[in-house]
């Protein structure tokens, strides 16, 4: 009746887990109650949760990310601490199967459920006001998108309480996650709530390329687009390049652990080399995927707050792309030591110092912006100062292990793990914590405190430098990574200042936190009534903040690059035409659906619930069947209603 | 400063715009040309879904581990066969469209009904195939070469399967709605899959089939 599923799956012999489960609950229950309290249900369910408004499924794809982001380095706090206690032969407070479970979620969540949640809510937030539309090409597939990755979300938190996660590193290299070596349902967890949100992922790129090609505001060619529209361009087709290989391999290996099949298994002519270049031909784009706008972020926040264009705006476009390329053919730098041979690790290794490139003349394009600026300084221009110094560095250790023999050396070792962490929370987080605190005073209509802001960027700062500078040097002496305990002494010193500077990063995080519940407790202070709080430069900026839920009375007329600031300098005003009605899309309820029956399914395939899995399946396809008969799926917004909006937002404007 | 001037002439490229130009809203109707583009992005991911599929069976093409071989398996007959119903049915569905474009709804459900025959047809004969071969001891557990093959083969079968669902429904919504704006376009998207299998397809045949029998 329930598969493999009993009582037993729940851990309650292990304090920590069932301590972080009771938490979770707690939290959950607590929101529940406050909402059963104040009569919100129906609210949030007519107005956030069924919402097809690209605002506000980009606000929740951020909620997701934050929550997670906590998750995730819950797990990386852990992680140091224990190397902090277990040396010398002690053993630390994590036990190896648990440690193991905590690097794999670490890794798993950080990217797949923080750093992607992020990004594309920052992209459905940003992209359509940014071209001039009044919501992305599909908007119910918008949804859909963000209910699949909030089913794989709900799989990997239940996997905490129920069962355990997989314990094979956050790429899950067989034969270690073959059925022979890893027999629980860790894997499965893995391979379900990767595979369901990946789906998700897949569609909202195939949605956002539509958008940008064919949703930007007449006049608004190609080479005028922000520069933050072009990098989530390049970043959505690379999703649609990458993400089906993701499919296909976890596929392979499902196929493997459930039908008993051989891709990648040790016997019968299964090739495990095949799925280490699969799983890195999709996760190496996926590095790109993810920097790329962020650099888009760094662009618009250096050229708004330097009060001057864009340096090389041509350039910085065909770097992008040329990363956006380059980045499919350097996967095998991941695996230079696994034996492919010299030329093959020469040309890979190539491949991999080209990147720089490209890289290094958006740098200096974003130095030259700066240069006889008129610069200000609050707090996404210090994120962004800190991720110039901080990428570079990281940028350099990225091509000293591209030199092969290098790599030899350093394969594996902490020193890798100092470097990926130096280019992902230097430039990934660095830049999305940056577009969080530009974009939103455009979201919500106030802006965040810029105090606690900056409080939070130098702990950020300080605490990254603390806990990963240490991690080179043991790098370089030696030490590999996903190591549980350890008996070099000279190790120990660096992993006491890195556990350090974990400490620093987590007030980072309060400090982070505390900034988003103080401004909406001070919004009065900081509420913005111009709709142009930085003095911006592209379209978003040329509406009330919170823009109305159809962004543009009517589409703007673009001239130029840097539509807005252009419009501004010379007084340009957007060609008054009557307000007319405005088609807007419905809301619909399919999207939640469809994301519990694919947790369902996702659940059921992990504890081999055969009926239940049908029952997941049959309702997807049966909800996605009963949606296509539904022909009613946008209304009109009368005139008169606009024009009521609208004087409302232009009185504010006017204050 | 002159530099910054130059770059916001007002018109856009050669083709001036006036206020008068502003485009009428954008529709969010399913219908039109927004819709087709996102369905060939899809397909566009589809297509390498399958590659990475084609590059995995061409990896693993001869890990057969001592168990039967492409040769041995496959009758090409019987698979040409298949291919015909499959190229046939790309061709009765081309005929729907054509009705479509005339507007002659019982013609879009003829071919339709056509297309949905010969599709069920190959998926026949596809399981019939894979039902004789793992009755032969010759199941997608035996090797990595037939893991490759079933997965490969199975895949493509799952899409026409997906396709015939579809065009299940899309048989209903004709029949009830007549050939409506959004009919046309989604009927367009099936098309797009529908041929996008067919293509497929003789990359299966040749790739698997022809290559694995020689």
């Amino acid at each position: 009746m329930l598969g493999k599923l009993t009582l037993s799956a729940i851990p309650f012999d292990q304090p920590i887990i069932m301590g972080a489960v009771g938490f979770m609950v707690l939290v959950g229950l607590s929101v529940m109650f406050v909402l059963t309290f104040l009569g919100r249900w129906k609210w949030l369910w007519t107005e956030w949760l069924t919402s097809v408004d690209h605002k506000k499924i980009g606000v929740m794809y951020i909620m997701l990310a934050i929550v997670m982001l906590l998750r995730g380095f819950s797990d990386a706090i852990m992680m140091r601490t224990q190397l902090a206690l277990a040396s010398g032969g002690a053993p630390g407070y994590l036990p190896p199967e648990h440690y193991d479970q905590i690097f794999t979620a670490h890794g798993v969540i950080m990217i797949f459920f923080m750093a992607m949640p992020f990004l594309i809510g920052l992209m459905n937030i940003v992209v359509p006001l940014q071209i001039g539309a009044r919501d992305v090409a599909f908007p119910f597939l918008n949804s859909l998108s963000f209910w699949l990755t909030v089913a794989g979300f709900g799989l990997v938190n239940v996997s905490l309480g129920v069962g355990e996660f997989a314990r094979t590193g956050w790429l899950a290299y067989p034969p270690l996650s073959e059925l022979q070596y890893s027999p629980g349902v860790g894997v499965d967890y893995y391979i379900w709530s990767l595979q369901i949100s990946g789906v998700g992922t897949t569609l909202a790129g195939v949605n956002f390329i539509a958008t940008i090609l064919n949703n930007r505001a007449p006049g608004m060619t190609l080479m005028r687009m922000p520069i933050f529209t072009w990098a989530a361009l390049c970043s959505n087709i690379m999703i649609v390049a990458a993400f089906p290989i993701l499919t296909v391999t976890l596929a392979l290996l499902s196929l493997d652990r459930y039908l008993g099949m051989h891709f990648f298994t040790n016997d019968l002519g299964g090739n495990q080399m095949m799925y280490v270049n699969l799983i890195w031909a999709w996760g190496h784009p996926e590095v790109y995927i993810l920097v790329l706008p962020a650099f888009g972020i760094f662009s618009e926040i250096i050229a708004t707050f330097s009060s001057k264009r864009l340096f090389g705006y041509a350039p910085m476009v065909f770097a992008t792309i040329a990363i956006a390329v380059l980045g499919f053919v350097t996967w095998l730098h991941h695996f230079f030591t696994m034996g492919a041979g010299a030329n093959v690790n020469a040309f890979f290794g190539i491949t991999t110092m080209i990147i720089s490139i490209p890289t290094g003349v958006k740098v200096f394009n974003w130095l030259f912006t700066m240069y006889r600026g008129r610069i200000r300084f609050p707090s996404p221009v210090l994120w962004t100062i800190g991720f110039m110094v901080t990428f570079v560095i990281g940028g350099m250790t990225g091509v000293l292990m591209a030199v092969p023999p290098a790599d030899f050396v350093l394969h594996n070792s902490l020193f890798l793990v100092a470097h990926f962490h130096n280019v992902i929370i230097g430039g990934v987080l660095f830049g999305y914590l940056a577009g969080l605190t530009y974009w939103f005073p455009k979201v919500f209509g106030f802006r965040l405190n810029d105090t606690l802001g900056k409080c939070s960027f130098w702990c950020w700062l300080v605490g990254f430098y603390l806990a990963f500078m240490p991690l080179y040097i043991v790098g370089l002496m030696g030490m590999t990574r996903r190591i549980n305990h350890y008996d070099n002494p000279d190790w120990y010193p660096f992993l006491v200042v890195a556990a350090i500077g974990a400490v620093v990063i987590l007030f980072g995080i309060l400090f982070f936190v505390l900034q988003i519940g103080f401004s909406i407790v001070q919004r009065e202070k900081t509420r913005d009534l111009t709709g142009d709080p930085w003095g911006g430069r592209t379209l978003e900026w040329s509406i009330s903040s919170p823009p109305p839920f159809y962004n543009f009375a009517n589409i703007p007329v673009v001239y130029g690059r840097d539509a807005f600031w252009e419009a501004k300098r010379k007084g340009l005003k957007q060609p008054s035409t009557a307000l007319r009605r405005i088609h807007m899309p419905r809301n619909t309820a399919t999207g939640p659906i469809v994301g519990a029956f694919s947790l369902m399914l996702g659940f059921a395939l992990v504890w081999h619930i055969w009926w239940m899995a049908l029952v997941g399946l049959v309702g997807i396809v049966l909800s996605i069947i009963v949606h296509s008969f539904n022909e009613n799926r946008a209304y009109y917004v009368q005139a008169e209603d606009v024009a009521r909006i609208e004087r409302l937002s232009s009185r504010l404007l006017a204050h | 400063m002159s530099a910054d001037a130059l770059a916001i002439e007002p018109n856009v490229g050669s083709r001036a715009l006036t206020p008068l130009q502003v485009r009428p809203e954008v529709e969010h109707s399913e219908a039109g040309s927004t819709t087709v583009l996102g369905f060939w992005i899809y397909l566009m991911s589809d297509c390498l879904l399958f590659a990475a599929l084609f590059a995995t069976n061409s990896v693993l093409a001869n890990e057969t581990a001592g168990g039967p071989t492409g040769r041995a398996l496959f009758s090409i007959p019987y698979v040409l066969a298949e291919t015909f119903c499959l190229l046939l049915s790309s061709f009765t569905y081309g005929m729907a469209m054509l009705a479509l474009n005339t507007g002659r709804r019982s013609g879009v459900l003829g071919w339709l009904a056509a297309t949905f025959l010969l599709g069920l047809c190959f998926i026949g004969m596809e399981i019939n195939e894979f039902h004789r071969m793992i009755g032969e001891g010759a199941g997608p557990d035996r090797s990595a070469f037939l893991s490759s093959f079933f997965t490969l083969v199975g895949t493509h079968g799952l899409h026409v399967t997906s396709g015939l669902i579809w065009m299940a429904v899309m048989m209903t919504q004709v029949a009830l709605r007549g050939l409506s704006a959004t009919n046309s376009t989604r009927l367009m998207c099936l098309s797009l899959f529908w041929h996008f299998l067919d293509i497929v397809w003789i990359g299966v045949f040749s790739v698997v089939y022809l290559m694995g029998s020689m």
